[in-house]
């Protein structure tokens, strides 16, 4: 049991909370890294997700960039890219490349299935109100699909936590450096201890991207009827 | 001048091994017992996860569909594990089972389990309620309902879920190089130390080989368990 105390007098050390190599200088490394891939790979899943589902078109692309993003190891495409040449490397650019890719399966899978799994009797009846293309996709589509758009979004979200947190096993900041230290270090206090404030953290972005999707279902806005059964998301692993 | 690099290109023969190539034979034929033991704690470590994560997930989906309040905490449980990022669910692992296989094996079973609990529970929910009523009236029992009519009804979602933890316990046994035991991630981070780019590149095709194998595998088993759908996608 003197791992609980080693964990207690670690995260109770002023030491861990300043400098470099503090907590809260790489907790905003971290999260920077989160949002600016999470955001790029909302840019390119979004927009193509949201075209391919209104023509119908690329189920398969959809589906399948999914089962690629599972299938190929996080580990090893950031080794792969830090051992290739500039401008790849120990670069930010290998960073915001690896996480990116990571991101955009399963916001591209879960759109795409939310966007085809709209009522094509809706989308009838809104042409046959005589919506045009872009009205029935920005009125009916978007509306209706925005819960199963939300939820790729979030397990993008949870699983860039997690990516960045991978990343400092091969050099990279962020959160995941304090675990790869304290395992350097031999020091089961720090390992754990900041193992603890990464699974936390994790909740935590869990947490407020349910809570956004609450708020920016447009179907929650307009009446307080339970929504409709959303499909099974898509997920990969953290 | 011209001696010396004379002498450079008597002594060091040029191959793709020392031009350091990301695509070398040479490595994976003079390398193989690298790579194999490589890819047998691979395959030990996620074939004994993925077993383990479907023996303790089959109880629980049973448990939480007939136990009704077992649901919500079975679900929200399964949320929470699923959250927690895979390198601290190993550094958290590290103070009960040490520097040891187990530690990755217990992290992807808790992982795999998730993911298996949720589509096994799916397929259960999705047995149409008219089928049961007919089993009834044929005077099936509880056990043999579950076995005979719920169960092989339920066999597509609980495919679907096992071809994803499975695909995804292989990707993710390599982070278990942190605690020295990732299979083929262990020649990821050695060929990282040692800038060796066609170790790299040789264990990452073989991880992606194996995920794509196992997925195949499944599909195969899944197509024999279900005959009654062959021909239906």
């Amino acid at each position: 049991m003197g791992w609980l105390l080693d964990t207690f007098a670690w995260l109770t050390d002023p030491q861990s909370w300043q400098g470099s190599r503090g907590i809260p200088t790489l907790l905003v490394e971290h999260l920077g890294l989160t949002a600016a891939s999470l955001g790029l790979a909302c840019l390119i899943g979004l927009p193509l997700a949201v075209w391919l589902g209104h023509v119908g078109r690329g189920g398969v692309l959809a589906v399948q960039v999914g089962n690629i993003g599972r299938a190929v190891p996080t580990l090893a495409l950031l080794t792969i890219l830090v051992l290739a040449s500039a401008p790849f490397g120990r670069s930010t650019l290998t960073q915001l490349v690896a996480f990116t890719a990571f991101a955009i399966p399963p916001i591209l899978t879960n759109t795409y299935v939310g966007m085809r799994d709209v009522d094509r009797e809706v989308v009838d009846a809104a042409r046959g109100m005589g919506m045009t293309g872009s009205q029935v996709l920005r009125r009916v589509e978007l509306p209706l699909a925005t819960t199963m758009l939300m939820t790729g979004v979030r397990i993008a979200a949870v699983q860039l936590f997690a990516t960045v947190s991978i990343a400092a096993i091969v050099g990279f900041g962020g959160l995941g450096r304090i675990v790869t230290n304290g395992f350097a270090l031999r020091d089961v206090g720090q390992v754990v201890g900041g193992a603890m404030v990464i699974a936390a953290l994790a909740l935590l972005v869990e947490l407020v991207f349910e809570q956004l999707s609450k708020v920016l279902d447009p179907r929650r806005r307009a009446d307080s009827r339970p929504a409709p059964r959303t499909p099974e998301p898509v997920a990969p692993l953290p | 001048m011209t001696g010396l690099v004379g002498v450079h290109a008597a002594t060091i023969t040029d191959n793709c091994l020392t031009r350091n190539d990301w695509l070398c034979w040479e490595y994976v034929t003079t390398r193989s017992a690298d790579l194999l033991d490589g890819t047998r704690e691979h395959l030990y470590i996620t074939v004994v996860s993925v077993l383990l994560g479907v023996v303790v997930a089959v109880p629980l989906a049973v448990l939480a569909r007939r136990w009704r309040r077992a649901r919500p905490l079975t679900l929200g449980v399964s949320t929470v594990l699923y959250t927690v990022p895979s390198l601290a669910m190993f550094a958290l692992l590290l103070p009960v089972f040490g520097l040891s296989a187990a530690t990755v094996i217990t992290g992807l079973v808790l992982y795999s389990l998730t993911i298996l609990v949720r589509n096994f529970l799916t397929g259960l929910d999705n047995v149409d309620e008219e089928v049961r009523d007919a089993a009834r009236g044929m005077g099936f029992g509880r056990g043999r309902m579950l076995w005979r009519v719920e169960v092989p009804l339920a066999l597509p979602a609980a495919f679907a879920g096992l071809r994803v933890a499975t695909v995804s316990t292989v990707a993710l046994t390599t982070v278990g190089t942190i605690v020295g035991f990732g299979g083929l991630g262990d020649l990821l981070t050695r060929g990282l130390r040692s800038d060796f780019k066609a170790e790299v590149l040789t264990a990452s095709v073989l991880c992606v080989l194996l995920a794509v194998v196992f997925d195949l595998l499944l599909l195969g088993a899944q197509r024999l368990a279900t005959p009654w759908q062959r021909g239906r996608t």
